[in-house]
């Protein structure tokens, strides 16, 4: 018995212990029906071939390990970001209680959201019933100030209607009649989570400027000297959310961010539960209309919403997840033509201390070879930061990336020497990218907690940055924009680097090139 | 210091209805009175808990209810290591469930094992329009060629499988035949069927029943039976729990030859019923196999529980009663083993949670299960509920695990749970990961009691030091006394969790 009251063992090492071995491997050989190891092994390596990585590419119907979620989680993302506002998810209950416990473990937060609990019944006679009571019930238990409703693939299957559902349930008293009730469509079956934050913000904004659904006049536009800021489906809300919010007022800049969810997945623990917690006003939500300009930070998350907006007469500009000096002097200048502000002395050292970081640790970076996956934007900014770096993008997959953004990163690899071998792998997954690392290695993988398989099978050490992080902790805390947020990058990237020497060189039992200094 | 101890019996149950008078209120009218049957104080020496159960949530409140396919893919079939689990729909349900229920296993992954891969035919609009059976025959192949070494296929339907009348069941006979009789499930767990993850597991029993056990042949039979096979059933290795249950069983004398579904494997699905005995845990999951089994193959079945050394051996000797002298020597002889370990688990922990209150909130079989791995240790369950219980469960938790007065909640949702926690005042909530956050906000020291909070081992005696261990750290944690700020305490006179 290796257990003891005093050095209690769990998981980690219990069954690495000799009796546990022993009866895994008696299973194993007794009752599995087991493969042979050898032909496991065969088919292990054949599955690193060019042969296999054929077959893999050549896949039609089948997607293993894809990095991309669904509309509605997209959806829930976008409307915890306004005041006290519920998301109500119309469809299946089960989707919710997965979209809930999705956020949490990335943020380690709570997150709140109900659904219309819609069953066979519904399915057959439309959900109708489930909407009208279910926005009745949150109203009255949650207290929001406004209820975000989109739906599930359910609710679009059956082709449920939520601009009637919605009025239907106010004329039975579900809700007061001028209650806020903005809502979007979201069917799972098409695009991906960032398509779902496109429509729900979209959504709100279509309410709140375009007559609430017909219960209101028009927003006139009168334009004012204000900004909006769009963030995006970005697990790094908090900490990016902040960092923008900062250089706004360093640069004296009025500004409204919409879909401000930075505060309700980073309350603070000291005796009180916050349901709700910041975000954008709704008062803040209608005025947006008026704003000069409107800056998203990711174009493929808010291409719906900037069409809306500048449909509205203001100036819209997308950028994609800005990391690094050129992408952060980009919104810069872009906020400083629009705004007439200038650039403060301030963020001009801030930008020439990430110069010197980068200065000073490019060598260990140079020429280094990268694999990226994750959302589209968030791909483009990290490889724009790494050609900055002077390393070598090489694979850079997108499951829920199109053919405009293919065109866009060749591009960009086109418009660097270090990005000439790079090639962009739209609507690909995650088990094509094992065959890319198996056939045509790189020395860096970096992508989201998922990638931690890819980092065992193929020994392609994984920096984590993406969505979502449920194995390591806070780091969306951190920014990933402006140059701070760079700074945060270039650290964990080297971290990396210099952890993956230690290893090597401890490996091999050295003294030589296990160094001090660096 | 909690309400439980300083109360009498009366004074708690009073207390008790008066706070589910208290919840109710904030509801509309025909809510309040659909929740009322949900919501109940349990008196000693009634039947069950007296609370209505597995029936629809209502709609708009924040249920913690999952859905059919969270049953059957996330629980029932999804552990099965070497089968394929297709997510069959569109790409959020199996990303959501992708890893999160940590159902150990051994395998080379990707090769001969898929535990911890997500597979799915990421359905796009035209397959909802023009119907996915032909993706799917089409995805079949593709496993094939790039999977050689899988050894089933299952395909779990998602919600609109059902609602565009794709014919799964004639694709999973077709391909079936094609590829040499290789078994192909198709199982209709569709999201919106039933009322929560339950209806999930019924399903998910019945398709092995109807696409495994139907299917057996002689040649797939052959199994060299001994007196003293058994078969686990309801263990879903969450951080290896059947593992430190196995090797108990192994030490008494039975071979245990299969475990469903955690670490399981289709050779072992498929020799169950070959058992003489199967020995239940997760009594809301599997009960219905092993009826059938005791029914069509006249298989025995005994439930057990592995939670804390009373129930362990009281477990132990029960299952040993099924067989000859040898195995309840052999019970005796494991459970005098292990006992200088319970003890100095016990010597170590129980002074530190002695008189501990707890309240629960979880699915399965846990609101019952685990109260007398905290009786073990000194402590006290004041409130519990299931998440998908049905009345079956709510009857074994009233005649084996209750006390008179303990706070009764079927279905809880996050309104009253959060409002009853505030007004009794536990040390410490096992609840799941959606309100784990919550709690620990309020200051309340909380473990998550799905996933052992990414601990574990929490079952058999290997478990119970780890499980001790666990609520020990959460409930002594130094942070809580840091919740409040020293300058805002001295206006605060309630202390959350504060002795």
């Amino acid at each position: 018995m290796a257990q003891n009251a005093e050095h209690v063992l769990d998981h980690v090492e219990l069954f690495r212990g000799p009796e546990y071995q022993q009866m895994l491997a008696n299973k194993k050989k007794m009752f599995e029906n087991a493969r042979d190891p050898a032909e496991v092994e065969r088919i292990r390596e054949w599955s690193k071939t060019p042969e296999y990585r054929e077959k893999n590419f050549a896949r039609e119907a089948l997607t293993i390990n894809p990095a991309k979620a669904c509309q509605p989680l997209g959806a829930v993302f976008a409307s915890v970001g306004f005041e006290s506002t519920l998301p109500f998810v119309h469809g299946s209950q089960g989707c919710v209680a997965y979209y809930r416990s999705h956020l949490s473990r990335h943020f380690k937060e709570p997150s709140s959201c109900v659904s219309s609990s819609m069953t066979e019944d519904a399915a057959v006679f439309g959900g109708l019933n489930n909407m009208a009571d279910g926005l009745a019930n949150s109203y009255n238990m949650y207290k929001p100030k406004m209820i975000a409703v989109s739906t599930t693939c359910m609710a679009e299957v059956i082709g449920d209607d939520l601009n009637a559902f919605i009025k239907t349930s106010k004329e039975r008293g579900s809700v007061p009649e001028h209650f806020d009730v903005p809502f979007a469509h979201t069917p799972a079956f098409v695009g991906s989570h960032i398509t779902g934050y496109d429509n729900a913000l979209k959504g709100i904004l279509e309410h709140f400027w375009d007559g609430k659904a017909g219960t209101a006049p028009k927003l006139e536009r009168t334009p004012n000297e204000k900004i909006n800021f769009i963030g995006g489906f970005d697990g790094y809300t908090v900490g990016n959310t902040r960092e923008i919010k900062r250089i706004f007022d360093l640069m004296d800049v009025q500004y409204t961010i919409l879909a401000d969810n930075s505060d309700v997945f980073d309350t603070p623990t000291d005796g009180e539960f916050r349901m709700y917690d910041g975000g954008t006003t709704l008062e803040d939500a209608a005025n947006a209309v008026h704003a000069k300009a409107t800056i998203s930070a990711q174009q493929w998350c808010t291409e719906k919403t900037l069409a809306f907006i500048a449909g509205h007469g203001q100036e819209v500009l997308a950028f994609n997840h800005p990391v690094g000096v050129s992408a952060t002097d980009e919104l810069l200048m872009a906020l400083s033509r629009v705004t007439g502000k200038e650039i403060p002395e301030a963020l001009a050292r801030e930008r020439g201390r990430l110069v010197d970081a980068i200065a000073d640790s490019s060598a260990h970076i140079h020429g280094k070879k990268f694999a990226i996956y994750g959302d589209p934007d968030l791909c483009y900014g990290l490889t724009a930061f790494l050609l900055e770096l002077g390393a070598e993008p090489v694979h850079v997959l997108s499951t829920n990336g199109n053919k405009a953004w293919h065109d866009k990163m060749q591009a960009l690899f086109a418009s660097s020497p270090f990005g000439q071998n790079c090639t962009a792998y739209p609507g690909r997954d995650l088990w094509h990218m094992r065959s890319l690392l198996f056939t045509e290695p790189v020395d860096f993988l970096i992508g989201n907690t998922h990638g931690k398989y890819l980092e065992r099978d193929t020994g392609t050490p994984l920096i984590r940055i993406g969505f979502p992080i449920f194995d390591r902790h806070h780091h969306h805390r951190s920014p990933l924009w402006g140059y701070q947020g760079g700074m945060n990058v270039l650290v964990k990237i080297l971290d990396k680097i210099f952890d993956e020497i230690d290893r090597k060189t401890s490996a091999a039992g050295t003294d030589y090139s296990f160094d001090i200094i660096r | 210091m909690s309400f439980a101890r300083t109360e009498s019996i009366e004074e708690i149950k009073a207390r008790n209805k008066d706070l589910i008078q208290e919840v109710l209120t904030v509801y509309p009218e025909k809510t309040g009175k659909r929740r009322a049957k949900h919501l109940n104080v349990h008196e000693a020496g009634k039947a069950d808990c007296g609370v209505k159960s597995n029936l629809k949530s209502i709609p708009g409140v924040m249920t913690i209810r999952g859905c059919a396919y969270a049953g059957s893919k996330g629980v029932v079939w999804g552990p099965i290591k070497d089968m394929i689990h297709i997510s069959h729909g569109p790409v959020g349900c199996g990303q959501y469930s992708w890893g999160s229920r940590r159902n150990y296993y051994a395998g080379t992954t990707g090769i001969d094992t898929f535990v911890t891969l997500q597979f799915t035919s990421d359905f796009q609009e035209k397959d909802i329009v023009f119907g996915g059976d032909k993706k799917l025959v089409k995805l079949i192949d593709e496993l094939q060629e790039l999977f050689p070494l899988n050894n089933g296929i299952t395909i779990q339907s998602e919600c609109p499988i059902g609602l565009i009348g794709d014919d799964i069941e004639a694709v999973s006979k077709a391909k079936s035949k094609e590829y040499g009789g290789k078994t192909i499930v198709p199982v209709r767990c569709e999201g919106f069927r039933g009322v929560s993850q339950s209806l999930g597991h019924h399903i998910a029993n019945d398709a092995v029943r109807d696409w495994v056990f139907d299917r057996l042949t002689p040649e797939k039979s052959r199994f060299e039976s001994t007196p003293y096979d058994v078969a686990i059933i309801g263990d879903y290795n969450i951080g290896g729990d059947a593992w430190s249950s196995r090797i108990l069983l192994e030490e008494m004398g039975l071979r245990v030859i299969a475990q469903w579904s955690g670490d399981g494997s289709l050779a072992e699905l498929e020799a169950t019923p070959k058992a003489k005995l199967n020995i239940l845990h997760c009594y809301r999951s599997m009960n219905y196999i092993s009826r059938h089994m005791e029914e069509k193959f006249g298989i025995p079945w005994c439930e057990y529980n592995f939670f804390g050394p009373s129930k362990i051996a009281e477990s132990l000797r029960k299952i040993a009663v099924y067989f000859d002298d040898s195995i309840k020597e052999g019970a005796e002889r494991v459970i005098a083993k292990y006992q200088p370990l319970v003890d100095a688990v016990v010597a170590k922990y129980r002074p530190r949670l002695e008189g501990k209150t707890v309240m629960l909130f979880v699915g399965g079989l846990r609101p019952r299960h685990v109260i007398g791995a905290y009786e073990d240790l000194g402590m006290e369950v004041v409130g519990t509920g299931y998440e998908f219980g049905h009345n079956d469960d709510y009857q074994r938790t009233a005649q084996h695990y209750v006390k008179d007065g303990t706070l009764i909640y079927d279905d809880v949702n996050g309104y009253e749970f959060e409002r009853f926690v505030e007004k009794m005042q536990p040390d410490l909530v096992g609840s799941g990961i959606k309100e784990k956050y919550v709690f620990q906000k309020m200051g309340v020291p909380f473990r998550q009691m799905h996933s052992w909070d990414y601990s574990g081992p929490y079952h058999g005696y290997d478990g119970f030091p780890i499980f001790a261990r666990d609520m020990d750290m959460a409930i002594n944690s130094p942070v809580w006394r840091k919740t409040k700020a020293p300058w805002k305490a001295a206006a605060e006179p309630r202390l959350m969790a504060a002795e």
